[in-house]
């Protein structure tokens, strides 16, 4: 047991256990309305909105798996980075106009955007159980980060009695959750983020240091990892393949509904806008965090007899709990390990926020009670919140790690399927609730498939046309197709039935 | 803090400078190379992080532009 690890680990743990309940006080608002407790009264201006979306979207499950999959994987796993720098132009040109459309009807989640434009009530709960489906393995995977840094501490991982601080820290996270809403997440993002912000600076210029630069960093990469493998001349191989995980995974990212949430608790458009252009220095944090994975090859953590039973126990996930072992005290270690724990926290409380909005709003409201009053509608937020925190918790407990990835890769591709519901549809004013409804059913269905091909476990589907070779993210293929049918079949169905009523939601 | 949605922007032809990233960023061939060298990081590396500061550079210019 790594004490000195340990008790700083704990005192930070506790002091942010304190804000998350004290945020409830915090631009105090009426809690009962799900407006004020699922979006904070969307009253966060740029700088709020700036920690939340940055404690959002890049959360402890990346702070581990991105430098792991550097380590094992080697250039590949930098596509993050490209990805990271396609989202903001997105984010400045879409989704200010989706805030404005929410604004103006009382929107929560992206479910009621779809609902408003088409008032097609199944395309809208499609939307709804794509987000919710999507986002439980998201919660699992945060939870795996957690379990990490806990193991790294030398806390015994195995049995019941293992997973004890995970079930706390789960306890503690439903339980300001539910009394403080998004407050919570939003105030602790502030605190991860100066504890990340720490740490990373200081590994990024300790370890170049006494290694004496990044040239060793480089240099100790074996050279089939350093670069991308160059295709072949029938096929664009590993080019295509990046390209298009960084495309598509930047076309699902704003579509999860944890970042609708984000988005929409901003207080502007404008405070969206301004973060296109201040949330990438969360990026170079991230391409900072990234290399880890070769300081940890350049360390040789992987052989070192100390760290044998983590590798065995996380695989490649140890590699960051590693380095830092390797070369902090503990009680720096301590705070490294506290900021990946709160880094789960944060993402963890939104995520289950924005799925609790849209059992609210799109399963009990949109189905079961379409009467339901504003405080019934925040009760039922406020309960469903903590179910999908113990589902999250008993899917890591109970199911191996390798199938919470298989299932989280399957989300991405699902979640990327609404693209043309949510977001095409501010655009292209032809297009028609049933097309959309095909579309989805297609595009998931063919992902699926193509998924199913390589048993789940490879993100890269490839297609062969006319000789020449297309490896690309699976997501990409279901989304062109997809798109087409929705396209198509909206302009057959225009002669058969009315426009779209477009019928608003009441603000409420 | 009534509901204050701020300025709409004016439309700015500097909008369509968000291409650039995304040209950058496809064109994989272009930067999958080790020279040149920049710090101890090959061009690979430094490249694609330099890309985070131009986009964000970028997204500015055009909220100035805008406002």
């Amino acid at each position: 047991m790594n004490w000195p690890a340990l008790i700083v680990f704990i005192a930070l743990f506790v002091f942010v256990t304190g804000l998350g309940f004290a945020a409830a006080r915090w631009r105090a608002g009426d809690l009962s309305l799900l407006s004020e407790w699922g979006l904070g009264g969307r009253r966060f201006g740029t700088f709020v909105t700036w920690f939340l979306l940055g404690g959002d979207l890049y959360t402890a499950y990346t702070f581990i798996a991105v430098p792991a999959l550097i380590y094992g994987a080697g250039a590949v796993g930098f596509f993050a980075i490209p990805y990271t720098v396609i989202i903001y132009p997105i984010l400045y040109l879409v989704f200010p106009r989706l805030w404005k459309l929410s604004h103006r009807n009382g929107y929560v989640t992206s479910s009621d955007v779809v609902l408003g434009q088409y008032g097609n009530r199944w395309l809208a709960l499609a939307v709804a159980i794509t987000g919710l489906v999507a986002t439980m393995p998201y919660i699992a995977l945060q939870l795996v980060g957690m379990q990490v840094v806990i193991g790294a501490m030398g806390v015994p991982g195995d049995g019941l009695l293992g997973d004890l601080p995970l079930i706390i820290a789960f306890v503690i996270l439903a339980a300001f959750t539910y009394t403080s809403g998004l407050r919570a997440p939003a105030m602790i993002a502030v605190v991860k983020d100066v504890l990340i912000y720490v740490v990373v600076i200081a590994v990024a210029i300790w370890i170049p240091y006494r290694l004496g630069g990044f040239e060793p960093v480089f240099a100790a990469v074996p050279p089939a990892k350093l670069l991308l493998t160059p295709p072949a001349a029938d096929s664009f191989g590993s080019y295509s393949a990046y390209a298009t995980l960084a495309m598509g995974s930047a076309l699902a990212l704003f579509l999860y509904p944890h970042s609708m949430t984000a988005i929409l608790s901003s207080s502007s458009p404008n405070a969206i806008r301004r973060n296109a252009a201040l949330l990438p220095a969360y990026s170079l944090v991230l391409g900072l965090l990234a290399l880890l994975g070769f300081m940890a090859l350049a360390l040789h953590v992987g052989g070192n007899p100390a760290y044998a039973d983590g590798f065995k126990r996380y695989g490649n996930n140890f590699a960051v709990p590693a380095l830092i072992l390797e070369t902090f005290p503990g009680w720096f270690a301590g705070i490294a390990f506290a900021a990946i724990a709160i880094g789960a926290l944060v993402p963890s409380a939104i995520m289950s926020i924005a799925c609790a909005n849209i059992v609210s709003r799109n399963l009990y409201k949109g189905f079961l009670r379409p009467n339901a009053t504003g405080p019934e509608q925040t009760a039922v937020a406020k309960i469903a919140s903590l179910i999908i925190k113990a589902g999250a918790l008993v899917f890591i407990i109970f199911v191996p790690v390798p199938f919470a990835i298989q299932f989280q890769l399957l989300g991405g591709l699902w979640m990327s399927q609404v693209l043309p519901s949510v977001v095409l549809g501010l655009y292209l004013r032809i297009l028609n609730g049933w097309a959309l409804l095909a579309g989805w059913a297609v595009g998931a269905g063919l992902g699926t498939w193509m998924a199913s091909t390589t048993s789940f476990k490879a993100a890269v589907f490839t297609v062969t046309f006319m000789g020449t070779s297309f490896p690309s993210y699976i997501a990409l293929w279901a989304l062109g197709a997809n798109i087409i049918v929705s396209v198509l079949l909206s302009l057959l169905l225009k002669p058969f039935v009315a426009p779209a009523a477009g019928h608003a939601i009441a603000a409420d | 803090m009534a509901t204050p949605t701020g300025p709409e922007p004016r439309w700015h032809w500097t909008r369509f400078l968000f291409i650039l990233p995304f040209i950058a960023m496809f064109w994989v061939s272009s930067y999958n190379r080790v020279d040149p060298v920049l710090f101890g990081f090959p061009f690979f590396y430094w490249y694609q992080l330099l890309w985070i500061v131009l986009a964000a550079a970028i997204a500015g210019i055009v909220y100035k532009a805008e406002h």
